[in-house]
């Protein structure tokens, strides 16, 4: 039996236009489904780093993560179990004003969630919940009766509990140059 | 065509602004090109411009198409070496060059395309000829970029042809906007040396050549499956030292055609679809198997789940994804092949494996018995594509350059052509591209301008790109081309028989007079259709010094055995 699993694809690349295009053509051609994705700047300068979640056998995920090295303009990639890896994705509800003073019970769940608020005008507000997904989903789930104007979640970041060592090879680079 | 006069490259650049066309010849011209194909159109003017002003120095090739441009530059670094470059307009003009690029992309043909694109201004407003042909090539090329500023061009350049040559070689496209080849800008060119985020050779894990070493010296029934990265790595010299050293019999998938010469004792045949017996069968007998520079196409292993079961696999190879993609290997041993069996070949034994290798000459006595002797001694009226080949062996010592198409001359071509030499079978092996021969024969002689270039194509694949004629009357490239006519899309009629009860859907080919063609273009033409003839014809063919069709009727139904039908097994290989 192969099983499916969640794995966290990180890869570090140079900031170039059409990489992004290039990553996906990958999962494209092999007809793979992308849970997540997100990008965004590293821990090195100049250096960007892809955050991609994938439900896959290990199998497929070492080839996936083989054919994204085998990218010119990507420094590393890796993968990573849920176990390896701290995560959080981050939600945004809009919600009437009004449930905020007519229906004192949304005071309790906004509480009970540890969510924050960001912004209250007269019209709407907002409310910021970072966590694990169930996390957010159940503030979704509680919500909901008090009329969701929108709802939205990012993609889910993650740093590993390994080091990286991305400034290693690219020292490694500039010896050997 | 070379005058005396002062090269224009050698006024120098510094302190005057040159304009970013000038400039991208400049480039070429420092990265060593001395030859181009291409068709120029609006957004690439500016740079044919320069060509015209460079003509001395770097000589543009007009392919009657683009995507003749892209196989032209294929054949002319597959015969060459050295990085083909091919250039087109925006819009139709690149999208024509698609089909090159992703056949250069499976084949691991260094090139560079060049395309011209809107001005940057207009980018994204649907403007004449606008395509995104960045976003269309990116799956098929190894690189690309687009470049909207002329300062940029000469640090892009250097990256491409870096980039399209080293490690494992393949495709990079550069987009250039027409304000972009219009600016001007203080010009100095330095070559590409190394990217940071790109490691094109892996290092060699001196554990894996011991390893293997050890695991080569035990074996009892090794068997070498080696492909082009033996050509590609330059390692000829090394492959040979190791396979007679160690006394291994060793097979060819079809892009590795060439590298040993055919006539050589430990060269047992080919592997594959249409390969020979002994090596298809004995891959499922070999106690270990030593693939080198080969990447376990589908075509080569058949059914992954009974291929080489019993036997450990050693894989020499340079390209880190292909590593366990398809079949896994117990020892890899990355890097260059020139490298990696250069190290080992101080730690083999030396080592005769006659038992072992009389197994391939069984098998060999059966195929010749129930194939070979059909296909080249025909007792039929009607000739075969057999003894054409046999016919141009003999004529050019099987020391030509020889083109292939895709169909069955391809098939029959790889299994009876004779080599010596490496770098002499120039065929489109990954992508199965028909039309690829007419234009890659182009550019492959003029890689090897002493060389004999002969061209095998089917009468489907000709009608593909059969205006390269055109390009061959105009450049007087002499190029022999062998047209093996059958009257019908040979090879997917031959499934049709086998697979489909004989349902001929759109597989006959009612043709053109093609000796009347050819001589439209002015070329020497002949037509043969008979045995007493074909000798003759060849060797008039063979010895003009001129361009050269040659139509060889052949029998209309015929088949190609050996075969392993699709997801079968190795060694259900058919011989009838
Ligand atoms: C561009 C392209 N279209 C379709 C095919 C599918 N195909 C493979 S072989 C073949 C028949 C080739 O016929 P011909 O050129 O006459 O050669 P023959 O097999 O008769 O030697 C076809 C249609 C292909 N390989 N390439």
């Amino acid at each position: 039996m192969k099983n499916n699993n969640t794995y966290t694809i990180s890869i570090y690349s140079e900031n170039n236009v059409g990489l992004l295009n290039r990553i996906s053509a990958i999962f494209l051609k092999r007809h793979i489904n992308i849970e997540s994705f997100s990008t965004s700047p590293s821990e090195i300068k100049n250096v960007f780093r892809f955050v991609i979640i994938v439900e896959l056998e290990e199998e497929k995920v070492k080839k996936l993560i083989q054919q994204i090295e085998k990218q010119v303009d990507v420094i590393k990639a890796y993968y990573h179990t849920d176990e390896e890896t701290i995560f959080q994705e981050s939600a945004l509800f809009k919600v009437q004003s009004r449930s905020l003073f007519e229906e004192r019970h949304i005071q309790n769940v906004i509480k009970d969630s540890h969510a924050n608020i960001v912004v209250v005008t007269p019209e709407f507000f907002v409310i910021e919940k970072t966590g694990f997904r169930e996390e957010t989903e159940k503030l979704r789930k509680d919500l909901a009766p008090f009329g969701l104007l929108q709802f939205v979640r990012s993609g889910r970041i993650s740093v590993t509990k390994s080091k990286m060592g991305i400034s290693d090879i690219l020292n490694t680079f500039k010896k050997d140059n | 065509m070379k005058t005396t006069k002062n090269k224009i490259s050698d006024n120098p650049t510094e302190g005057i602004k040159i304009s970013g066309a000038e400039a991208v010849i400049r480039c070429l011209l420092a990265e060593g090109v001395d030859l181009i194909y291409g068709y120029p159109g609006g957004a690439i003017m500016p740079i044919y411009d320069e060509l015209y002003k460079f003509q001395d120095e770097l000589q543009h090739v007009l392919t009657r198409h683009e995507q003749g441009a892209t196989h032209a530059a294929q054949g002319f670094a597959r015969t060459s070496g050295k990085v083909g470059v091919a250039m087109a307009t925006s819009g139709p003009g690149a999208t024509n060059l698609v089909t090159g690029i992703a056949d250069a992309q499976i084949d691991s043909t260094p090139m560079v395309c060049i395309t011209g694109q809107v001005a940057s201004h207009l980018l994204g407003s649907d403007a004449f000829q606008e395509t995104d042909i960045i976003g269309i090539s990116t799956p098929v090329t190894k690189w690309n970029c687009q470049i909207t500023k002329a300062s940029e061009i000469p640090s892009v350049m250097a990256k491409a042809f870096y980039i399209a040559r080293s490690g494992r070689p393949g495709p990079v496209l550069i987009d250039i906007t027409k304000d972009a080849q219009f600016d001007t800008f203080y010009f100095s060119y330095e070559k590409c040396t190394g990217i940071r985020s790109y490691k094109p050779v892996p290092e060699i894990e001196p554990t894996s050549i011991i390893e293997a070493a050890e695991a080569i010296n035990n074996a009892k029934k090794p068997f070498i499956i080696w492909g082009q990265g033996v050509i590609l790595g330059n390692a000829e010299q090394e492959f040979k030292d190791f396979v007679e050293k160690s006394g291994i019999p060793a097979a060819w998938t079809i892009l590795g055609l060439s590298a040993l010469p055919t006539a050589h004792p430990l060269n047992v045949g080919m592997v594959g679809m249409h390969g020979n017996y002994g090596p298809n069968m004995l891959t499922n007998e070999c106690d270990l198997l030593i693939a080198i520079g080969m990447r376990f196409d589908d075509r080569v292993t058949g059914d992954l789940n009974t291929y080489a079961k019993q036997a450990k696999v050693i894989h020499f190879e340079i390209d880190s994804a292909e590593l366990n993609k398809n079949v896994e290997a117990d020892i890899p041993v990355m890097g260059s092949c020139k490298d990696s069996l250069a190290a080992i070949l101080s730690l083999i034994k030396n080592k005769n494996h006659e038992k072992w290798i009389n197994r391939f000459d069984e098998y060999m006595k059966i195929e010749v018995e129930k194939v070979i002797d059909k296909d080249l001694n025909p007792t039929k009226e009607g000739l075969t594509m057999g003894e054409a080949i046999m016919a141009i062996n003999k004529y050019t010592k099987g020391d030509a350059v020889i083109v292939t198409d895709v169909g069955q001359h391809q098939m029959v071509t790889c299994r009876y052509a004779e080599f010596v030499r490496s770098k002499s079978n120039v065929t489109s092996g990954g992508l199965g591209t028909m039309g690829f021969a007419l234009p890659a024969a182009i550019g492959a002689k003029m890689g090897a301008p002493d060389r004999e270039v002969v061209a095998v194509i089917g009468d489907g694949g000709y009608q593909m790109t059969i205006q390269e004629l055109g390009t061959i009357f105009q450049t007087q490239t002499a190029v022999k081309i062998v047209v093996l006519n059958n009257d019908f899309l040979g090879m997917v009629r031959q499934w049709q028989q086998l697979f489909f009860e004989k349902r001929y859907a759109s597989t006959e080919m009612v043709n053109p007079d093609f000796v009347a063609i050819a001589k439209g273009y002015y070329l020497d033409a002949k037509k043969v259709d008979k045995r007493e003839d074909l000798d003759a014809a060849v060797a008039e063919m063979i010895a003009s010094d001129k361009p050269y069709f040659l139509e060889i009727c052949v029998e209309k139904e015929a088949n190609v055995f050996p075969m392993i039908p699709t997801g079968a097994s190795v060694s259900e290989i058919r011989l009838t």
